[in-house]
């Protein structure tokens, strides 16, 4: 039999043999394999990293888990870097795994992500807003002006413009849509680009 | 315990008193076997399965170009239907001069492998065809040469 844990809406997705999942509210990230996050590099052992992805226990990353690396090539990995990468192994009973590779040992995007940016943190619901095909939110920012964005699955999304204004004006932007409706986000952003 | 001389018929006694010493020992279940029952249900963890999540890095106007080249290419994965709409990529060279290479280069490649006799036959045939064209003759010659067949020597 089934039994429900969390609280929230239920959503049904008819194609390709029918899905049910809950659409709850949390901000604390549950490690799944599969999942693309972003990870802070806490420590050095040896031939592994370990990252804090924001889950209960740090997560493991091997150094040849990166594209193009071999015992003589190793990666330019430091103390503190910001790494995206997706879950190898993720359950409850082991540590879990990351790697930033995919299963054809191309990095697609995955690897060290470059300097300057700025991280934060936001619930899981708001990401998956996010990262929902067509989203209006990320459709209206990226008329303002240029700038990069990688969102983790974890709740933590970097974002990096030209100025540090920039920078900062997206980023209160993203928190704030949480509990702005489309139309206060609509008005704020029309401001913004009037100035 | 090699016993010399032990009888056959012994052995295969002591073997059988062995063997229900040893089954006696071992457990088994004396209840019926469950039929497992197949749940049609499949748990999955992750919200990548259940909505369509686009990838996570992105980047508009420009601002990192190799990042927006893995945007177009990993969302189409999801719709591969736009692709085939866009169309093929621009190719240096076009269809018709590739097969027309290819043509050729079959011919030549497929020549270096051919047996002597073969290749004798095939220069033959290249002559015959152009002294057809040069001087016109109406003789019909066969189209495929037939195996040089062994000539009796005349008398």
């Amino acid at each position: 039999g089934l039994l429900v844990t969390t609280c929230g809406l239920l959503r049904h997705r008819p194609g390709g043999g029918g899905a049910y999942w809950v659409d709850s509210q949390q901000k604390r990230y549950v490690p799944v394999k599969g999942d693309h996050v972003i990870g802070i590099v806490t420590a050095k052992a040896g031939d592994v990293f370990r990252l804090d992805v924001g889950g209960s226990e740090p997560a493991s990353l091997s150094y040849l888990a990166f594209e193009g690396a071999t015992k003589r090539n190793r990666p330019n990995v430091q103390v503190g870097d910001l790494i995206y990468g997706q879950f190898v192994v993720a359950n409850k009973d082991m540590e879990p795994e990351m790697v930033c590779i995919d299963s054809s040992g191309k990095s697609s995007g995955m690897g060290i992500i470059g300097q300057d940016g700025f991280l934060f943190k936001v619930s899981l619901g708001l990401i998956r807003k996010l990262l929902a095909p067509k989203c209006e939110i990320i459709q209206e920012l990226s008329q303002l002006y240029p700038f990069e964005l990688v969102i983790g699955m974890n709740g933590r999304i970097w974002v990096k413009a030209k100025t540090v204004q920039q920078t900062l004006i997206i980023v209160n932007i993203l928190e704030a849509c949480e509990y702005m409706t489309a139309e206060q986000r609509k008005q704020a952003l029309a401001k913004l680009s009037g100035n | 315990f090699m016993q010399r001389g032990l009888d056959s018929q012994t052995k295969k006694q002591l073997e059988e008193e062995e063997k229900k010493i040893i089954n006696e020992e071992h457990w088994y279940l004396d209840v019926p076997d469950l039929k497992e029952k197949e749940s049609c249900i499949i748990e999955e963890r992750s919200f990548l399965r259940c909505e369509d999540l686009v990838y996570g890095r992105m980047s508009f106007k420009g601002f990192n170009p190799e990042v927006e080249k893995l945007m177009i290419q990993m969302n189409s994965k999801c719709k591969e239907e736009e692709i085939e709409e866009d169309g093929k990529m621009e190719a240096d060279v076009s269809d018709e001069e590739m097969a027309r290479r290819y043509e050729t280069l079959v011919g030549t490649i497929g020549k270096k492998f051919l047996r002597k006799r073969d290749q004798r036959v095939l220069k033959d045939d290249d002559e015959d065809e152009d002294d057809e064209v040069e001087e016109g003759n109406s003789n019909t010659r066969p189209s495929k040469r037939a195996k040089k067949m062994f000539l009796k020597p005349q008398d």
